[in-house]
């Protein structure tokens, strides 16, 4: 069964404005198997889940569906395909029963009574071992069965194609393994699942056929089995050497000062797992590992991003209570944050208001900086960092995404921090800034400010940091310094296991 | 959780219960103590205005316990309550029962229920619908009446030419329509000639910019009728900003409504010209009939209206019947 | 400076108030014409007239049209000035300015109706404790709003329905009246200067207003605010703060203005004063083309919104348009603006306007 072709698409591209989210990808899944889509944020996986559910319309290329050549339009074409989504965050109505989920809003749906389609839910529901019943308020059953409901939902439309965008991502480990028996049974009636995930654990698991995606392409597919973990990792990331880089050796990179700059023990937030972590001055360090394993939420914690649950923080040795960014921002840290849009820019306020923002934080209400310093900054910032825009009064929003980025780094650099971490800094933006930023990140370790840099490529962190804290699973599972940072060694860490 | 909801409902029933029961308790309690007449008087809340106030207070001190009266009172501006409210103090037994109505429709049941139960019910204030052998009688203000006074009053000061400034209350409100009337029928027949009609819906700052705009088009008149004291106050604001005298003595009449003791002693400094009176003052009326000091003709009542004249007022006046400090 | 320099490319925000006044004016000059040119009616006086004339109280004052229109929109522009704070910081709007004025208004009067005498102390004096009193119920609706997170139109409804109510509780129903020539001095003119003193009032707020951005980073931590308040706590700005605070500037405006409107007659009414005043704040704010969404405002904007507003009613008034009919009147000519000045129309006029003007190359900066 599992080498008829059930759906196929070719060369699928799709522009954004500026950007080639996908470009030429192939994908095929086949009848009664589990295929893991796989790839690093921005690799353009969502995309290609949205081409094929009709959220977006691609720009060139094919979809074929039991060898018919099909267009998709709408979520409706899709589902009309056979084709069902189900998402990460749950897309049901939790205030009615489950009967009513499973039949809402469709068309075969409307003119049933509501004793006929209960029986039917039931049915649905044993056949599936769902343990649900059909009356049930939706609310009242657990996050995996509200999930396995949603599958329910889609087989009941028929669903040839079912695709899993995250389902696991908020179920603890004996949820995750009720919902794997569901995916199993449905794989043995025939249904193919696209299943979309970044828990390396689970792909070995529960799939058959591995896609990775990286950059908006297709780096290859591959059997689960005949790809080890650490190979995935590799082709996730990709080795994107960069010739133009003269960064100098590793060696020079580790400093001599000794003075720890931020110590933490035992530092953990809402958001993260407790762990230490410790910085030198003037040193730049880096974490890594997959998206999701929990780097981005650790350095949020350092930063009192997200509320501050316990641990012991000390700065240049001194014991200091963190609960918010402000207490951070006193204490000479800056905070670059993952997602500029929603953490970062100001986005209808001038460059110059966003390069001084953050100082004029430090400096207080009642000290504002005056209209000609002001510009007298942003001009010189804008030269520093090469900022493109037409002036200094230009809404930062309507800047490129790198030269967003660097208004950013601006107005940090503005604060004059001590210790700097800036979590993917160089996301979305074109080489030649990246480089800019690499280069600005060293020229600011020499001058005695601690740096944690994270990337999802790992090439750029090599190039730039000393030491590597890699995570996985949101753990610290080792620390990379020296000999050890190579490529090699970096991804056999983050896969782990068995590799 | 369910539990939990239906304890908590039932708890806030019992405590409803509670109180409903202190309140009927407490009347029935001081009902023993003999002697007197047991009044219930239903009414709208004294916040309502001026005019509710002054009838409030005044429903107070006419059946007070030294006047041989036990009082109870109930004030809403909703006719459901009132209709609610009307129905305990049936249950409570009173013997005379007063009523200031929201709305005029939905009392026939109430109030054949109290006839039934020889309850004498008296209207005051407001008529309601129903059939006149459910009352023994209305009190009640002619809103037209008032207006009429009104105009009589000014057309005995024999200006020669009228030309008003009419400034009218909220408009469909009682008060406005009786006091427009009178002044209308003037302006139809040609007897007085209108600068400008316009409704300020009883707000002194909008009263003031209507009349400065009137003497920012540079049209003539001598008379500001305004539908009440509030609106007359802000037009002569504006008069005085203008440089344009009024009063006795002025160039032009004021002339006001409602009677309060602040516009009064504006009508005592010759600030004024007029004001007059929809009268909140019932309650000595129900009285008299109820001791049996006067006999009635004619179920339905009407108050005297007042008026009065800046040239004749007296201190005492305003002392009477003035609403308010 | 700052207005000056935009000014040469373009008015930016302020393009719509602008737009509307000189609409207003125009009508106002044709209007004049023809009944001086056409109808040649001998008794017309000019809308745009002023002049120097002695009132009741032997001061030499101006009076006309422009000097109503510029003394009547004081409340309102006042109110517009707090409301704009509230606005960007808060994405909403607070309803409740018209009930708070009253109370606001009723502590005046309590206070110097509680003195013995009335002098210049004494008001001042009641002013403070209005202030005080409009700043708690400021900082009430602001809790609401920051803390607890309710939307600020549904939190400032409590206010709203109830405000009138706490305003009677004060001074009871009647209208009380307070008579000092401070009280008129505040309320109309001051013996001597012959411009209503609600109006240098509103100049005074206006530069508080300017003074507070200048000396104080209030502006640039409003507009963080509002528009990302996400990245605006990561740069260490306290939002809950900002936004509390915005509510008790709205509350020292809120006393001001129900100051002047009980000063303009020395009488409180709980039920008129400044009555329905909020729904024209809003508009004044949104007329100055503040995106009532929060974010990027400009205090002149609103201002200038406010005295369009009162500036439409005085030409109605001026009409003779009865005045129950000046509010449709005003709804159709506030849903012309609205409409003129939301993004769909702009854009629309924008490229209207380039291809008129034949400008093939486009010279956006977006998408680059």
């Amino acid at each position: 069964m599992q080498n008829e072709i059930l759906l196929q698409m070719r060369h699928i591209d799709k522009v954004f404005p500026g950007v080639k989210a996908l470009n030429g990808v192939d994908f095929t899944l086949r009848k009664g198997e589990i295929h893991a889509l796989m790839g690093e944020n921005g690799a353009g996986k969502s995309t290609l889940i949205k081409v094929l559910t009709g959220v977006y319309r691609m720009d060139g290329g094919e979809i074929t569906v039991e060898g018919k050549n099909i267009s998709i339009h709408s979520p409706q074409d899709a589902q009309n395909n056979g084709i069902s989504t189900v998402y990460q965050e749950i897309t049901l109505c939790p205030n009615l029963t489950v009967a009513e989920n499973m039949f809402i809003g469709r068309e075969d749906g409307a003119w049933i009574k509501h004793k006929d389609y209960e029986k039917r839910a039931d049915e649905i529901l044993t056949r599936l071992n769902i343990p649900a019943r059909s009356t049930q308020q939706l609310e009242n059953c657990s996050l995996a069965v509200q999930q396995m409901v949603a599958i329910a939902r889609a087989v009941d439309m028929k669903c040839k194609v079912l695709i899993l965008d995250e389902p696991t991502s908020s179920l603890d480990d004996k949820e995750v393994n009720m919902l794997f028996t569901l995916m199993r049974d449905l794989k043995s009636q025939g249904v193919g699942i696209i299943f979309v995930t970044h828990f390396l654990e689970q792909v070995y698991e529960v799939s058959d056929r591995i896609t990775v995606l990286r950059n908006g392409e297709l780096v290859g597919e591959y059997l689960t089995e005949d790809l080890p973990q650490v190979e995935l990792v590799a082709r996730m990331i990709g080795k994107e050497l960069d010739e133009l880089m003269d960064l100098g050796e590793t060696e020079e990179k580790e400093k001599k000062e000794t003075e720890v700059f931020y110590e933490a023990e035992n530092l953990s937030s809402t958001d993260a797992l407790p762990f230490n972590f410790a910085i030198k001055k003037g040193e730049v360090n880096g974490f890594t590992g997959l998206l999701g394993s929990g780097r981005s939420e650790s350095v949020r914690a350092i930063f009192g991003a997200d509320k501050v649950t316990g641990g012991d923080v000390k700065i240049k040795g001194q014991p200091v209570k963190i609960t918010r960014p402000i207490d951070e921002m006193k204490n000479g840290i800056g905070y670059l944050a993952e997602d500029r849009k929603r953490d970062g820019i100001i986005a209808e306020l001038s460059v110059r208001e966003n390069i001084i923002l953050a100082l004029q934080v430090l400096n207080g209400m009642f000290k504002p900086i005056s209209r000609s310093e002001a510009e007298a900054f942003a001009d010189e910032y804008i030269k520093v960092l090469n900022i493109k825009t037409a002036s200094r009064e230009t809404p930062v929003g309507s800047l490129s995404g790198g030269n967003q980025q660097k208004v950013i780094l601006a107005r940090w650099l503005l604060t004059h921090p001590d210790y700097l971490i800036l979590d993917e800094p160089t996301r979305g933006i074109d080489v030649g800034t990246k480089l800019e930023i690499q280069k600005l990140v060293l020229k600011l370790a020499e001058d005695g400010v601690s740096v944690t840099f994270i990337s999802s490529e790992v090439e750029e962190m090599l190039r730039t940091c000393s030491r590597l804290i890699v995570m996985r699973d949101r753990h610290i599972v080792g620390e990379l310094k020296g000999a050890d940072l190579n490529q090699a060694k970096v991804m056999k860490t983050i896969a782990g296991g068995e590799a | 959780m369910k539990r939990f909801k239906a304890m908590v409902m039932a708890g806030v029933l019992a405590l409803t219960l509670v109180l409903s029961a202190c309140g009927a308790g407490g009347g029935s309690g001081s009902g023993g103590s003999g002697g007197l007449i047991k009044v219930g008087v239903i009414n709208n809340p004294p916040s309502e205005s001026g005019y509710r106030e002054a009838n409030v207070k005044d429903m107070e001190s006419v059946f007070s316990q030294a006047n041989g009266y036990e009082l109870k009172t109930f004030y809403s501006l909703k006719n459901d309550e009132q209709l609610q409210a009307a129905q305990g103090f049936i249950t409570e037994g009173v013997d005379y029962l007063l009523i200031s109505a929201a709305e005029t429709t939905g009392w026939d049941e109430v109030l054949t229920k109290a006839k039934e139960a020889g309850i004498k019910v008296f209207l005051f204030d407001r008529m309601i619908d129903v059939d006149q052998s459910l009352y023994e009688a209305a009190v009640v203000s002619d809103m037209a009446k008032e207006g009429e006074t009104a105009v009589n009053w000014l057309l005995s000061q024999n200006l020669g030419t009228y030309n008003v400034i009419h400034i009218q209350g909220a408009m469909g409100s009682d008060a406005q329509i009786g006091r427009t009337g009178a002044l209308q029928a003037q302006f139809d027949a040609g007897k007085m000639n209108m600068v400008v009609q316009q409704t300020a819906t009883w707000d002194e700052a909008e009263a003031k910019k209507i009349v400065e705009s009137v003497i920012n088009s540079g049209a003539d008149f001598n008379v500001i009728y305004a539908e009440n004291d509030g609106m007359a106050k802000g037009a002569v604001a504006a008069l005085d900003e203008a440089g344009i005298t009024h009063g006795v003595n002025g160039k032009v009449v004021v002339m006001g409504f409602d009677c309060n003791r602040w516009a009064l002693r504006e009508l005592l400094a010759g600030n004024w010209n007029y004001d007059g009176q929809c009268s909140p003052f019932q309650a000595q009326i129900i009285s008299d009939i109820i001791q049996g000091k006067t006999t009635i003709s004619s179920k339905i009542i009407i108050n005297e209206e007042k008026g009065f004249d800046a040239a004749t007022l007296t201190q005492a006046d305003i002392d009477t019947y003035g609403l308010g400090e | 400076m700052k207005n000056k320099k935009k000014s040469f490319g373009g008015l930016g925000q302020l393009t719509i108030p602008v737009i509307a006044l000189c609409l207003l004016v125009i009508f106002n000059l044709v209007r004049d014409m023809l009944f001086i040119y056409y109808f040649k009616d001998p008794n017309y006086v000019s809308f745009f007239s002023i002049e120097l004339t002695k009132n009741n109280l032997d001061n030499m004052v101006f009076a006309g049209n422009l000097i109503s229109i510029i003394n009547g929109a004081s409340e309102l522009a006042i109110l517009a000035m707090g409301m704009t704070l509230v606005t960007a910081a808060c994405g909403g709007q607070d309803i409740s300015v018209g009930a708070a004025a009253a109370i606001a208004g009723s502590v005046f009067v309590k206070i110097i109706k509680m003195s013995p005498w009335v002098n210049g102390i004494v008001v001042l004096f009641a002013f403070v404790c209005a202030c005080i009193v409009a700043m708690i119920f400021g900082s009430f609706n602001g809790t609401l709003v920051a803390i607890f997170k309710i939307q600020p139109m549904i939190a400032t409804l409590i206010l709203y329905t109830c405000g009138r109510s706490i305003a009677y509780w004060i001074n009871g129903g009647a209208t009380p009246t307070v008579s000092s020539p401070v009280i008129s001095a505040i309320g109309s003119f001051i013996p001597g200067i012959p411009i209503p003193t609600p109006v240098l009032i509103v100049i005074a707020m206006a530069i508080v207003f300017k003074l507070l951005f200048k000396f104080t980073a209030l502006e640039l931590f409003t507009q963080s605010v509002g528009i990302n308040q996400s990245a605006a706590r990561l740069n260490g700005i306290n939002s809950t703060f900002i936004k509390l605070l915005s509510f008790i500037i709205l509350g020292v405006c809120v006393a001001v203005s129900g100051c002047i409107g009980v000063s303009r007659l020395g009488l409180i009414n709980h039920e008129t004063l400044l009555l329905d005043i909020e729904m024209d704040t809003i508009l004044a704010v949104a007329i100055g083309g503040n995106n009532l969404g929060g974010g990027k405002f400009k205090i002149s904007g609103s201002i200038l919104g406010a005295y369009v507003i009162q500036m439409l009613t005085i030409t109605l008034y001026s009409m003779k348009v009865s005045s129950t009919d000046v509010k449709a009147y005003k709804a159709i000519v506030i849903i012309l603006l609205v409409v003129i000045g939301s993004p769909v129309v702009k854009e629309k006029f924008g490229k209207l306007m380039s291809k008129l003007l034949g400008n093939r190359s486009k010279t956006a900066v977006k998408g680059a």
